[in-house]
């Protein structure tokens, strides 16, 4: 983690109201280049509404969304997914009839384009086919490559879709609950697959189980009710009586 | 795959093809030449069937409006046939020309045109997704229907007649056993024009847009574009069977336009088994056959017709073609 360079990605004043909700309340949040920022919260705290307004896929109705010093704010999902902002999501998102290496040739072909070809046989192209391989053997997938995605079990497709994130070759990664539904095992994986990739990319990630958050992550942004309420290391945020309050407290 | 012996799907393809390539000189032999009329028929609704199951089994797009590049198909041929026989200048077009019966000509301009119109509708369309997007393919037919009934030049309801057929140079599609040779080429060119494009990266484009759009346009595909461009090959598909059809009856009418016509197609598609390419096939010659028999006992055939639909809805997803080809039949 460079501390002294610019955030990929700046958030400023993001706001969201779905009728009386506020979902984003005026949320500012930094995430800094390599590192792992986790986004935590209560359950209706604002988190996925938060991922989605950053990824595209909802508009925010004031704010500001800055990544790599552009303000992508008014740019559709597909164009910040061009631009390196790769998203998983809460629930499980791949093509279930395709086999796992196809779902992750889709992501390569993304980033290679020649999408307007229109004769040339796609499952037999090396082209796709041999850098989707090298990301399911880097998950450790290639033994799955030729299953029907949507066959998978649970924990596989968390991990075939964090693959097809991964392939688009993004500069960061918005995770929305990477670990949703998995059993301790799978999950323990998952860490370790994660904690490497910030050698290559920052990560965004929303989660619940607290002992991932404070294995992953370099700092905390702590959300209630659509506010940021505080934003530190893991020890700070542990220790924070706002945070404990709002929030740890609960759990204990 | 491909196996040295040969798999229940190539069987019933290759039984299909011989079937398809005999049926004119038995036909002959046992003296029903309207059979081969009848399976020309076939073949065209076949090949409009097959370009929609493009959009629909393989893009997931279900349009219900179809029936709208069939028709602007017809209508080029038949419009230019028209000022042919009265000799009489296209309006708005330059240089006074009367038309053309031409094939060649006619047939590209029928595949121009369709593809013109698609494009028009595509981008229209294809702002909206699901069930609006059925309802607005619906409207745009249904506008083009009633733009056609009321164009008087052109026979309003009751259409255009054709004096002949198109020709070729050196191939008279007069006679309809040559005809039909044709309506099959057409047929079969086009389905290995689809099987390269649904295998290709576009193909795979179109399959995952269909699989889970949110996904692709996450992955940073720009959905919209590959959809439209897939609809406009559907559309210029159809307008081509449009064409043959105006030259199989010898006759255009709004009536190809209307929407229960984009709806009997949808069954072949549906019927024959959605996104495999040859589904569509079975399917056109299930319905259209089952029609002609059942029409011969009674007019309400479609209270037959309509069980059976049902049943083959609930519990043969994949259709005829799936039912006999079995598992290699399955292409999604």
């Amino acid at each position: 983690m460079d501390r002294s360079s610019p955030p990929v990605l700046r958030v400023s004043n993001l706001c969201k109201s779905f009728g009386a909700l506020r979902a984003s309340d005026g949320i500012d949040l930094d995430v800094r280049t390599g590192e792992i920022h986790a986004l935590i919260g209560p359950n209706g705290a604002g988190k996925t509404t938060a991922i989605n307004q950053l990824s595209g896929e909802l508009s925010p109705d004031q704010g500001e969304i800055l990544f790599n010093g552009q303000n992508v704010t008014a740019l559709p999902v597909q164009k910040r997914a061009q631009l390196g902002l790769a998203r998983s999501y809460q629930i499980t998102s791949i093509f279930p009839a395709f086999t796992a290496v196809e779902n992750v040739a889709m992501a390569v072909q993304s980033k290679q384009g020649q999408n307007f070809r229109f004769w040339a046989k796609a499952r037999a192209d090396r082209a796709r086919i041999d850098p989707a391989m090298t990301v399911l053997r880097r998950m450790g997938l290639e033994n799955v490559a030729g299953a029907i995605a949507g066959e998978l079990a649970h924990g596989q497709q968390r991990q075939l879709e964090l693959a097809m994130a991964l392939a688009t070759q993004p500069k960061m990664l918005l995770l929305d609950e990477p670990m949703a539904g998995m059993g301790p095992e799978d999950s323990r994986r998952m860490t370790e697959i994660l904690l490497p990739l910030k050698d290559h990319l920052s990560i965004l990630l929303v989660e619940h189980d607290m002992d991932v958050v404070f294995a992953l992550a370099d700092r905390i942004t702590v959300l209630v009710l659509g506010k940021a309420i505080a934003t530190g290391t893991p020890q700070a945020i542990r220790n924070s009586p706002a945070v404990q309050a709002a929030y740890l407290g609960e759990l204990r | 795959m491909a196996n040295s012996t040969l798999s229940r799907k190539s069987l019933v393809l290759l039984l299909g093809l011989v079937v398809l390539l005999a049926l004119p000189p038995v036909a002959l032999a046992l003296d029903e030449a309207f059979f081969i009329s009848l399976f020309s028929r076939i073949l065209i609704y076949a090949l409009a069937a097959v370009s929609l199951d493009l959009i629909l089994g393989y893009a997931g797009m279900a349009s219900l409006g179809h029936g709208a590049f069939l028709g602007v198909g017809a209508y080029v041929v038949g419009i230019l046939a028209f000022h042919v026989s009265e000799d009489l200048a296209i309006p708005f077009l330059p240089g006074a020309w009367t038309g053309t019966t031409s094939a060649v000509i006619a047939w590209s301009a029928a595949i121009v045109m369709s593809a013109l119109v698609a494009l028009a509708i595509g981008a229209l369309s294809l702002r909206t997704s699901g069930v609006y997007f059925i309802m607005i393919t619906l409207a745009f037919a249904q506008m083009l229907y009633f733009f056609f009934v009321s164009l008087v030049t052109y026979g309003g309801d009751d259409g255009v007649n054709l004096e002949q057929r198109n020709s070729f140079p050196l191939l008279d599609l007069g006679d309809d056993t040559r005809f039909y040779y044709v309506c099959l080429a057409v047929l079969l060119g086009f389905i290995y024009l689809c099987q390269r494009l649904v295998n290709s990266r576009f193909g795979m484009v179109m399959r995952g847009c269909k699989q889970n759009e949110t996904r692709m346009r996450a992955l940073g595909f720009e959905t919209y574009k590959y959809k439209l461009a897939c609809f406009v090959i559907a559309g210029a598909g159809a307008g081509l069977a449009g064409a043959l059809a105006a030259n199989q009856s010898e006759f255009v009418s709004p009536g190809l336009m209307h929407w229960t016509r984009s709806g009997e197609v949808m069954v072949m598609v549906i019927l024959g088994g959605m996104g495999t390419l040859f589904g569509p096939v079975f399917g056109a010659i299930a319905l259209l056959l089952m029609e002609e028999i059942l029409a011969a006992y009674t007019q309400h055939w479609m209270i037959i017709l309509g069980p059976i639909l049902i049943l083959v809805v609930l519990f043969a997803r994949r259709g005829i073609y799936g039912f006999l080809a079995g598992d290699g039949g399955r292409d999604g």
